[in-house]
């Protein structure tokens, strides 16, 4: 039999080899020197000091899931049937374009601040504004389809987009793409509810609660919020 | 009559929220650990345990029962704790690999069998080693080590979680152990002499 290279000596480690390969490697002094360099490697990663939690550590999580989960049971919540990916391509393609005009338009201005200061601005604005975002998205992913219309959302998801816009073209203009993808994503939500009329279909909602879904938007929303603010204080 | 986990998800598809809660409690422990070690940081592992059953409660109906639920809660931790990392490296803050106050380095804490001053200086020496073969990991690469290496996940496991081929599990775990080694052995042999 062939020597082991290293692919086999990863699986023997991990004792996924056959009986044949076993007792070669007993037999190979070679072989069987390498199998302990690596095993000796990996043994000394293997102690991974995780922090220790108490047996009741699943019941204070459910205690923290509960009040998130959605009234509604899971099974419920599908995609609407119309709804395919390439509804979505006019859309896209308009956020595409703005965000080249917004870059163009922005792009020789010069302000008299530090670009520190400004990107210290940028960030403690962005994480205000996603704080207030994450509230609306809590709300709604909450909100019953059955409910009929956003009216208690609309009027602030206007003032957010209006903010949300002008975010989006200051961190394209800092070349922060992170922040300028999600403020993207979050535009996108944030137009359909400001231009959701007062009795918005149940399908619309189940639509915007997909996508928030989908992309994890909420999620990302609140971690990015929590790091800008972090970042801006250490600026 | 205590649930598996399979009935246990087809009740909570159905609404009953005590269903989802055994699944909660049953497999927070494995979750944690996993989110833990992918991020080095205890608080954003705690966010990544509340969000995974976040997101596991409204993908039930995606639960087919074909791999176990908890390869099926791996997927989503790992997804989420992929996107967690990136927002971090866009931001070029990678807290999950700084000396951050806030972040336990967990290689820092690596534990030698026991506290032997050569043991010592030998993980001592090859901890910055580690630290920078690590960082090289890709997340995929990072994932599978840490199923395979911590959570003792077979190759097929892996791949569920990872949502790829067997085969491409296999080689993200070989090349995650490939870059370990590489990087530590010239360490090991100089901390051996």
């Amino acid at each position: 039999m062939r020597h082991f290279d290293e692919d086999l000596l990863v699986q023997a480690y991990y004792g996924e080899i056959d009986e044949e390969s076993r007792r070669h490697l007993e037999g190979c002094d070679g072989c069987r020197s390498e199998f302990n360099r690596l095993r000796e490697m990996l043994d000394s990663v293997r102690d991974y000091p995780v922090p220790p939690r108490k047996s009741s550590y699943g019941t204070e999580v459910w205690v923290r899931v509960l009040p998130h989960l959605p009234a509604e049971p899971p099974s419920t919540r599908r995609r609407p049937r119309w709804f395919q990916w390439w509804t979505l391509v006019p859309a896209l393609a308009a956020l595409v374009v703005i965000a080249f005009v917004a870059g163009m338009l922005t792009e020789q201005r010069q302000t008299g601040i530090s670009a520190k200061s400004r990107e210290r601005v940028l960030l403690m604005a962005i994480g205000d504004h996603l704080d207030r975002s994450q509230v609306l998205l809590t709300e709604l992913v909450h909100e019953d389809p059955e409910s009929g219309g956003l009216s208690g959302q609309r009027d602030r998801a206007r003032e957010l987009l209006t903010e949300n816009r002008l975010l989006r073209q200051s961190a394209v203009h800092m070349g922060d793409v992170s922040d300028a993808d999600l403020l993207d994503a979050l535009e996108r939500v944030l137009l359909d509810v400001a231009n959701s009329s007062s009795s918005t279909a149940s399908n619309d909602l189940q639509t915007i609660q997909q996508r928030i879904d989908d992309q994890g938007l909420l999620f990302k929303v609140r971690i990015t919020g929590a790091d800008a603010r972090e970042k801006g204080q250490k600026l | 009559m205590e649930w598996t986990d399979s009935a246990a998800a087809d009740e909570a598809r159905r609404g009953n929220q005590q269903a989802f809660r055994v699944l909660v409690e049953r497999h927070s422990h494995s979750i944690f650990r996993l989110a833990f070690r992918m991020t080095g940081n205890e608080h954003d592992a705690e966010d990544l345990v509340q969000e995974t059953f976040l997101r596991a409660y409204k993908q039930l109906h995606q639960f087919d029962g074909r791999s176990g639920f908890n390869t099926w809660l791996y997927r989503i931790c790992a997804n989420c704790s992929i996107d967690l990392i990136r927002a971090r490296k866009r931001r070029n803050e990678q807290q999950t690999f700084t000396g951050d106050s806030l972040t336990v380095h967990w290689l820092d804490r690596v534990a030698a069998p026991g506290p032997s001053p050569e043991r010592l200086m030998q993980s001592s020496q090859i901890t910055g080693r580690v630290e920078e073969a690590l960082k090289r990991l890709t997340d995929t690469e990072r994932m599978a080590f840490i199923l395979r290496h911590y959570e003792g996940c077979d190759i097929e496991q892996i791949a569920s979680a990872l949502g790829v081929e067997a085969n491409a599990a296999k080689h993200s775990v070989f090349r995650a152990v490939q870059k370990l080694r590489r990087a530590l052995e010239p360490a090991w042999g100089v901390a051996a002499r």
